[in-house]
């Protein structure tokens, strides 16, 4: 190192003097004494070819910043994207609890030096377990896209069965995600809408499914944002053939509305981004699986699952892994599918979401939403040109809305729209053809009345 | 805690080891026994059950001690500072197998938790006469030679184990085989064990997340797997000659059929040939057919031919073939090798020689571990 | 005055260790605090007049559908959450807390608190992924250069950052090593992984919940992946090699370039695991050992910060002949923007929902950045200087070893093994490790199955001061000590941890386990309260 090099701050031991007393602490001439064992072939001879480094914190903040303020957050503007990811608000105790560097530096300690964080996953895992009237939930895996996967797969283990049957309406990545964990062993089939419909096609149910099927799996809401109400049914007709029934279920509407294990659902499942994650571009996401407790359900679980019990000192909490010889983490290739590094932090602020919100909180966002939800669309569909196909039915938070009169694409309405600074709703021309030119608009409870009023306003002036 | 009072059985034999000191190989018999004496030779057996017991004594007042009179486990209790439960009667001085066995019998109808034994191969032998896998057992090494894989690496090895279990600390169980060494032909210079049956012993301490309430589920899970997957790959008119253990029998059950647990059985898929052949008659059975070998590490050392199998002799294996030598275990087996290869002894350095290198063995459904062999 | 206080003259002098006492709340469980009625936030109600308009909301909705009791969630108000949840923020040894060189394999560098400032602008936490790609330029082009900076780290060609976490990516690889045999029709035929016991257990597990069989190579003596091993379970059925290097062990392994050319020879594909990359940066890629695919753990080597178990991101690269099997979509620059490429028709599809976890890769580029080419390789140096340091302070320690690969060097960490101490006074590496959070330190012994006997896995990472390192083997070499001459008092620990023994015996016991405070109310006949 020349002598114009400076420790790095995040490098103690790159202060030249300590290095070189520790390096004779060794008696090592110097650092490429340890890389010996590198065959020379397999070392590259020059530096790595990188932007020259920005070494005071203060030149990386504004680089970095220059580049993100690039970017129009649509919690800006006014906007009415959802499909996946969604715009509530996140109480401040949410960033608070998951900024501590305590929970955020913490990783895989024992039960004994990480306390706090088994005790915050299974309070959240506890909190989920009210609202989804279940007593099994497993610590976050990736997303509400690999819960589903997963749970599918456990549906299968469980019956001994290697068919699903999906309901479409369903988002054709989340498709996509399951299709490819199921290649293996599993064969995935699609049940239509009804025809013109955005409800799936309960004849066409019955006619497929079979003692093969491992599990039928439909949304609530389902994609296009109508209310299954038949939940029942189906979970019925799942059950005669001896199948098990899997629901994908938006977690902040079950303040309102009945949790899936109410109608029937063997395993529930979906993502907890909307309890207090900010979007994050997607990086918000994390995914839940919940089950009721027998051991045939547990013992296919293949995230952590974690237990309270006992201590040796009275009245003391203690926490652990609960049946952990499942995990890969404990019999590798034995496992069932496998564990690693999720999305736990999410975890734990969704359990501060539910605590804050408790019971009351949960039925007036419910209600909020709904209340929004239909008021947007009653708006909506006073908006010449515009089509709402579905407005019959019941909604919660997204609901379709068609141009196909205007003679606009989505495309071009959504062009529009940025320009008077709203994003509008989700493209779904080219994932359902069949609803022709079709957004989906989310509305929640950020949005006003006036918002509402805005959007309609300006559709009406732009198409 | 909530757990309820443990109660640990305690049997010591006083004259296992006797032997060894003075030259004399093994200790069975009353006339090796008096011979040993003569000898000079002192009971190891006592002070290596003392070793272990102190060990105990980290769980002393959370579990109850049941133990046998005077020296089959009374005084060396005593000299650690327990004051047992005694129960049976004894003649000191010259206590016997049928000692052992009724004592061990005794402490089955008791239902003790654990029953900790001080002995060599012939106590094991006579412990699991009597219990079987009925109860969780584990030895204190003091015998003249262990080949049975029940015991501790160490008498205090052995009270540590047994602690951590009593406390729900520690400890899966798993089926360790108990070998019978023919203590004559030994004498004789010829080292012929054989596989005499199981018992269930803790068999791992882990503190943190893989802590578990003592239940065979994982390795009995693994077994099922293991089983499965051999089961699965043999066809239709092929025989197979099976060697002896727990893994083998398992894959005979699993295509419902019966399997001497020690011997070598020759099968088909749908029946049994031959039960716990020799090597003449697996010879003779498999002259001109299609034929595989199925074995498993016998004794916990991982020796895949030459320990409870020499009935696959080198001729057997000649004339099956390398390639058509199946090798099974669970990964628990393979866990307890620590790092170790897997080794044969077939007495024909020429076979040896054959079967050294590497071997793919079946370890699941769909699982295999790549092993070293030594020869 | 207390005649005890005068009688103390001069300095004040710190013992040689520490005498530390983790936070120790006895919080009840969150259910315990709620009494009825209490609110930790309001939510905006609907305005009169759209209430009006819309009437009830529920209308449309059968009884059946509708919830009817409510949910049974704990009623606090809102400062009582924030001290619940801060108490047991404070019962945790996260990185920033304690020597963390303890959890082994995990790489707890530093996470710099510049990355969370900037990670947490609106203009990352409040971007949705659908947004039109023109009002997002600025995350793409985050995303896009750091996939620059990965490309000449590995020598990769393409890499989609999709996957979120290392064991997403694995799984990834596994899902593009079978589409490749796919192409090829080879599929049916390619149905074996190869690993090693020593690569991380996802490495096993992915591939086989991929489909594929799963074939462990065990180690030789020294502790390398055996060749002879390797050579006897490659054959026409092999589909890929998916592994480690260095290994969890420490060692790299010389021959790794012989391991992949045998593997291509019998017409496999070669993953490379790099979640142990922190020792090799700037000095050995995956493309010179001529690996087709690899990974990398953002969270690990790349300083974004464990979050107590994610969100992270395992970066996934390819060479070029791979690169079309990545997930979709990938991020392209055309001259004058930045585009979401979902073109690429070999694709194995979405492994994760939309694009993985932005902000982490956000913070993984500025630390890039904030090191350079440089800085890289001084954090691999370092890393590896700081491990041989603490290598070496550990093998004077009483009944320590660092098995296999004897008189040579480890690289970024080491696995070390108490048999000899558990020999001679039967304790064992786990109440070693407890008796040392009676220090405040961590420690992890190994991922199952513990071929190595009574291990214990150290990686240092180069984020630890000299006299970090120092205390961190001053508190080992005393727990051994007591091992040696009081045992009870280490077979006993933790005495100073936020919590007394555990009884683990419920966990593996339907009857007693319980996952949620309903199900031990429910099965321990406590009333709820």
């Amino acid at each position: 190192m020349d002598d114009k090099v400076r420790a790095h701050p995040y490098i103690p031991n790159s202060v030249p003097e300590i290095k070189r007393r520790m390096l004779e602490d060794l008696g090592v001439a110097g650092v490429e004494e340890f890389y010996r064992d590198i065959p020379e072939e397999l070392r590259l001879r020059r530096p790595l070819d990188l932007p020259e480094p920005l070494r005071s914190e203060h030149e990386l903040k504004r680089h970095v910043a220059a580049i993100l303020a690039e970017n129009q957050p649509a919690g800006k503007l006014l906007s009415f994207l959802g499909a996946g990811c969604y715009q509530h608000h996140v109480p401040a105790v949410c960033d608070e609890v998951n900024q501590r560097a305590e929970f955020l530096t913490a990783y895989a300690g024992e039960p004994y030096d990480d306390h706090g964080r088994f005790q915050a996953l299974f309070e959240y895992a506890s909190m989920m377990g009210e609202l989804l009237d279940m007593d099994v939930v497993n610590v976050p895996t990736y997303d509400g896209y690999q819960a589903a996967a997963t749970a599918l797969r456990m549906a299968c283990r469980i019956t001994g069965r290697s068919e699903i049957l999906v309901a479409r309406p369903i988002a054709a990545d989340k498709l996509s995600r399951i299709r490819d964990y199921c290649k293996p062993e599993i064969s995935c089939r699609l049940i239509p809408c009804e025809a013109g419909g955005a409800r799936l096609d309960l004849e066409c149910l019955r006619r497929e499914i079979s003692p093969r099927t491992a599990a039928v799996y439909f949304e609530n809401p389902c994609y296009l944002g109508p209310i299954e109400i038949r939940g029942a049914t189906i979970a019925d007709l799942a059950h005669d053939a001896g199948a098990l029934c899997v629901v994908s279920v938006d977690p902040i509407s079950l303040g309102v509305l009945a949790p899936p294990a109410h109608y029937g659902a063997d395993i529930v499942c979906g993502d907890i981004q909307p309890l207090g994650m900010h979007m994050q571009f997607g990086g918000g996401q994390a995914g839940f699986i919940a089950t009721r407790d027998d051991p045939r359900f547990v013992m296919e679980y293949p995230s952590r699952l974690f237990g309270i019990a006992p201590t040796r000192v009275a009245g003391e909490y203690g926490f652990g892994d609960v049946a952990y010889e499942r995990t890969s983490f404990a019999a590798r290739e034995g496992g069932k599918e496998w564990v690693g590094t999720a999305a736990a932090l999410w975890g734990i602020t969704a359990g501060v979401y539910l605590a804050l919100m408790g019971p009351h909180g949960m039925r007036e966002i419910g209600e909020s939403i709904m209340t929004r939800t239909r008021y947007a669309m009653m708006r909506l569909a006073r908006v010449e040109g515009i089509t709402l196909p579905f407005y019959d039915l019941p909604h919660f938070t997204e609901f379709v809305v068609n141009f196909d009169r205007t003679g606009l694409t989505v495309r071009q309405v959504n062009d529009r729209l940025l320009e008077a600074g709203i994003h509008g709703g989700w493209d779904l021309s080219g994932e359902f053809p069949e609803l022709g030119r079709s957004a989906l608009y989310c509305v929640t409870e950020v949005h006003s009345q006036d918002d509402i009023d805005r959007l309609a306003r300006t559709l009406e002036e732009v198409i | 805690m909530e757990s309820a009072r443990k109660k640990l059985g305690l049997i010591v034999n006083p004259i296992a080891g006797l032997g060894g000191r003075v030259g004399l190989k093994g200790s069975d018999g009353a006339e090796i026994q008096r011979r040993a004496i003569e000898l000079g030779a002192v009971p190891e057996a006592p002070r290596r059950a003392r070793e272990a017991i102190e060990r105990l004594r980290s769980a002393a007042g959370r579990f109850d001690l049941v133990t046998c009179p005077a020296e089959m486990g009374e005084a060396s209790a005593a000299a650690c500072g327990f004051a047992p439960a005694v129960v049976g009667s004894i003649r000191p001085g010259s206590t016997t197998a049928e000692d052992t066995r009724r004592a061990a019998a005794g402490m089955l109808r008791m239902g003790v938790d654990l029953l900790l034994f001080a002995g060599g191969d012939g106590t094991a032998r006579d412990i699991c006469d009597a219990i079987g896998v009925a109860l969780p057992a584990l030895g204190i090494p003091a015998g003249v030679k262990i080949h049975s894989a029940v015991f501790a690496t160490s008498p205090a090895a052995a009270g540590e184990l047994a602690a951590a279990y009593l406390l729900g600390r520690a400890a899966r169980l798993r089926e360790a085989e108990v070998m019978d060494l023919d203590e004559e032909a030994l004498r004789a210079g010829v080292l012929a064990p054989r596989l005499y049956g199981c018992l269930r012993i803790p068999y791992e301490s882990s503190l943190v997340q893989g802590l578990k309430v003592p239940s065979a589920a994982g390795e009995a899970a693994s077994l099922s797997a293991v089983a499965a997957a051999v089961a699965e790959r043999m066809e239709e008119d092929c025989l197979y000659v099976l060697g002896p253990g727990t893994t083998t029998r398992a894959v005979a059950e699993r295509l419902g059929l019966r399997k001497t647990l020690a011997g070598v059985d020759v099968v088909t898929r749908r029946e049994v040939l031959a039960a716990d052949a020799g090597e003449a008659e697996i010879l003779r059975l498999i002259r001109g057919k299609r034929v595989k070998i199925v074995v498993t590490p016998i004794g916990g050392q991982g020796c895949i031919f030459g320990r409870g199998n020499q009935q696959i002799s080198p001729a057997v294996i000649a004339a099956v073939g390398r390639e058509n030598i199946i090798v099974a275990a669970t990964p628990e087996k393979l866990q307890a090798l620590g790092g170790r290869p897997l080794w044969v002894d077939t007495g024909d350095p020429e076979t040896n020689r054959l079967l050294a290198g590497h071997v793919r063995v079946v370890t699941g459904h769909r699982e295999e571990a790549v092993v070293r062999v030594s020869g | 005055m207390n005649p005890e206080l005068t009688a103390i003259r001069g300095p004040i002098v710190k013992p040689a260790l520490r005498r530390f006492h983790q936070a120790r709340w006895d919080e009840p469980i969150i259910f315990e605090l709620s009494r009825p009625g209490r609110r930790g936030i309001l939510v905006p109600e609907a305005e009169p007049r759209m209430k009006a308009a819309v009437g009830d909301p529920m209308a449309g909705i059968p009884d059946n559908m509708r919830r009817r009791e409510p949910p049974r969630l704990p009623e606090l108000s809102q400062p009582q959450v924030v001290r619940h949840y801060l108490r047991l923020s404070q019962e945790n040894l996260g990185a920033d807390l304690n020597i963390d060189v303890g959890q082994g394999t995990c790489t707890m560098k530093y996470s710099p608190k510049i990355h969370e400032q900037l990670a947490r602008l609106p203009e990352v936490a409040d971007l949705h992924p659908l947004q039109d790609e023109a009002t997002v330029q600025g995350i793409l082009e985050i995303m896009y250069r750091f996939e620059q900076i990965l490309k000449e780290i590995s020598g990769m060609e393409r890499f989609s950052l999709q996957p979120r976490a290392g064991s997403a990516a694995i799984y990834a690889a596994a899902s593009m090593i079978r589409a490749y045999h796919e192409s090829r029709g080879e599929a049916g035929r390619r149905d074996e992984i190869v690993t090693t016991i020593f690569s991380h257990p996802s490495d096993a597990a992915c591939a086989a919940t991929a489909g594929f069989k799963v074939l462990t190579l065990y180690p030789d003596d020294d502790g390398y992946p055996d060749i002879g091993a390797l050579k006897a379970a490659l054959s026409g059925r092999t589909a890929g090699l998916m592994i480690t290097n260095p290994e969890d062990t420490g060692i790299f392994n010389p021959r790794i370039r012989e391991f992949v050319d045998l593997v291509h020879d019998a017409g496999g594909l070669c993953f490379y695991d790099q979640a142990n990359a922190n020792g090799i940066l700037g000095i050995t890629r995956a493309r010179e050992a001529g690996f087709d695919l690899c990974h990398f753990n953002l969270h690990k080597t790349f300083s974004t910060p464990h979050g107590c178990g994610g969100p992270a991101v395992g970066a996934l690269g390819a060479t070029a002949d791979l690169a079309g099997f990545l997930p979709v979509p990938l991020i392209e620059w055309d001259g004058r923007r930045y585009r979401l490429d979902y073109d690429r028709p070999e694709s194995i599809g979405k492994v994760n929902a939309f694009y993985g976890v932005p902000p982490v890769v956000l913070k993984a580029y500025a630390w890039v950045m904030s090191l350079g080419a440089e800085g890289l390789r001084e954090v691999a140096e370092i890393a590896v200087l700081n491990n041989n340091y603490l290598l070496r302070k550990m093998l004077a320690i009483r009944g320590v070893s660092a098995p296999y690969a004897r008189g040579r060097h480890r690289i970024e960490q080491v696995r070390y093994s108490w048999k000899q101490l558990a020999d001679e006074t039967g304790v064992h590496s786990e109440q070693i490790g407890l008796r040392a959070a009676d220090f405040g330190v961590h420690y992890w012994t190994s991922h199952h199955p513990y071929i190595v006997p009574e291990p214990c896995t150290l990686e240092p990472t180069e984020s630890y001061a000299r006299e970090e390192l120092d205390e961190y083997a001053a508190i080992l070499a005393h727990v051994a000590e007591e091992a040696y001459n009081n045992p009870e008092i280490v077979r006993s620990a933790p005495h100073n941890s936020t919590v007394h023994t555990i009884d683990h015996s419920v966990f593996d016991d339907p009857e007693k386990w319980a996952v949620t405070w309903r199900a031990y109310l429910r099965k321990h006949g406590v009333k709820q309260g």
